[in-house]
């Protein structure tokens, strides 16, 4: 979807602020926020894309002027209410009224193990890759409502094919719970030139990740 | 620290917001709650009692990421690469099976890429989309990294964002910015500074910083009398003042 967390390009944010000897974790809830989520995804509550889909689809001004576990909390909440796991009237109380459903796996805290790996996202190829490295791409002009990895700003513009990344399931359809499509993935490169018009700086190129479905032959020609 | 001086007095610099009530600054000195603790403490309660999440479950995972898995693990990779051009070599052909092979990190699932700094070309990772990091191998994300400035200009310009950390590169280096908008996740194998000649790996590792392997930063030169501060084996990993500008 067309959001305000696809960044990329968008001016009048501020200057980088890094943060000298920054703690893990700046608050303890934060910590507690990451683990809630991280269980919940693994105990196959839903999927990380649904995840980042569910943050994406917070009010604009919640999604830019949260930090990022305050988001990951925001998030959090409006999956388990949607999906009938946690009443309103439960946050309200701040405590459980009636039972949970039961989750498809539960994470006990002896066996954080899996927690810590990705995953698997990889598929058996049922088909050969249609761009070749160094075949010219466009981003094919996509606005879908759901969630996308597509950047706008890579949209109708020219690229090449750098690397293949393997065959893996297509997060634009897995987070919204309407199957994997598993296709093949690419490293395509966009001249900073391309991308950001006369001005820009020369020296600068950008390599995304790209689902096939996201790619359209471009023929000759790099701008 | 020593070399703080560029320090902000802005613990959240990604705009967190106090309208839910957060309250700053005490951290652990607080004797009363944040209205967000309290919230984010309640909803503990029900998830457990709802049996969704594991409490326990819950601790080790933030014990793992405080005390575990940092960006010390990356430096160690690093300080190999420079100093064992073979290591070097599978680290840039398959960063999976390189760091599965010298580390404690399972990258049967990862999908790490490790791209070189070189005379010719910088490289920086962001996540303009999200912010997805190779935590495997550098911890969780510092707040800059997921920060709207940070994800919206790394892209466009990332020469103002180097500025933003105290780096200077020469006009003509070619900028790559690697967007984690798929399945791979980036690691900067920074340049090995000049004058470490006949280091071994342990040395050359106290001069890897989290920043030079996110590549908003170089390593640290040899010889500054305060290298030791701020490296990557501190309790909050790296910070920016472990970039050190180019001449």
């Amino acid at each position: 979807m067309n959001g305000v967390h696809d960044m990329g390009g968008m001016a009048g944010v501020g200057p980088v602020l890094p943060e000298p000897d920054e703690p893990v974790f700046h608050e303890r809830w934060e910590g507690r926020v990451l683990g809630m989520s991280r269980c919940l995804v693994f105990n196959g509550a839903w999927n990380l894309g649904a995840a980042r889909h569910s943050e994406e689809r917070l009010p604009p001004e919640a999604h830019l002027g949260a930090g990022y576990y305050q988001r990951i909390r925001l998030g959090m909440e409006q999956l388990l209410r949607e999906r009938g796991l946690l009443g309103a009237d439960e946050l309200a109380a701040g405590r459980s009224l009636r039972p949970g459903t039961a989750l498809p796996r539960r994470l006990a805290g002896d066996d954080i193990g899996p927690l810590l790996l990705r995953g698997r996202s990889s598929r058996a190829p049922d088909a050969p890759p249609r761009f070749a490295i160094g075949a010219v791409v466009r981003g094919r002009d996509l606005n879908p409502h759901g969630h996308t990895r597509l950047p706008r700003y890579a949209r109708g513009r020219v690229g090449v094919v750098e690397a293949l990344c393997g065959f893996k399931v297509l997060p634009d359809t897995v987070a919204m719970g309407a199957g994997e499509h598993p296709q093949w993935f690419y490293t395509v490169v966009f001249r900073g030139l391309e991308l950001w018009g006369p001005g820009s700086d020369p020296a600068l190129s950008v390599a995304i990740g790209a689902a096939e479905g996201y790619l359209e032959p471009a023929g000759e020609g790099v701008r | 620290m020593a070399t703080g001086d560029r320090g902000h007095a802005q613990p959240h610099g990604d705009g967190h917001s106090h309208a839910e009530g957060h309250a700053h600054g005490e951290g652990e000195e607080m004797s009363e709650l944040s209205e967000m603790a309290l919230r984010v403490r309640a909803l503990e309660s029900i998830l457990t009692e709802k049996d969704y999440v594991d409490p326990l479950a819950l601790d080790r995972i933030v014990q793992a990421y405080e005390t575990k898995i940092g960006p010390h693990i990356g430096a160690g990779v690093v300080a190999l690469a420079w100093s064992n051009p073979d290591f070097k070599a599978r680290l840039l052909a398959n960063a999976n099976e390189a760091i599965g092979a010298v580390t404690e990190v399972d990258t049967l699932e990862s999908d790490l890429v490790v791209v070189e700094n070189t005379a010719e070309v910088h490289n920086m990772v962001v996540c303009t989309l999200c912010s997805c990091y190779p935590w495997e191998v550098l911890g969780l994300p510092p707040t800059w990294y997921k920060s709207a400035p940070y994800r919206s200009r790394a892209v466009i310009d990332p020469r103002g964002v180097l500025g933003d950390f105290g780096v200077t590169l020469p006009d003509d280096r070619e900028i790559r910015v690697w967007d984690s908008t798929a399945y791979q996740r980036f690691i900067v194998l920074p340049e090995r500074p000049a004058g470490t000649e006949g280091w071994t790996a342990p040395q050359l590792e106290a001069l890897v910083t989290r920043d030079s392997m996110i590549g908003t930063g170089l390593a640290r030169q040899p010889g500054r009398a305060d290298d030791d501060a701020g490296g990557v084996h501190d309790a909050a990993g790296d910070d920016a003042a472990g970039a050190r500008p180019t001449p």
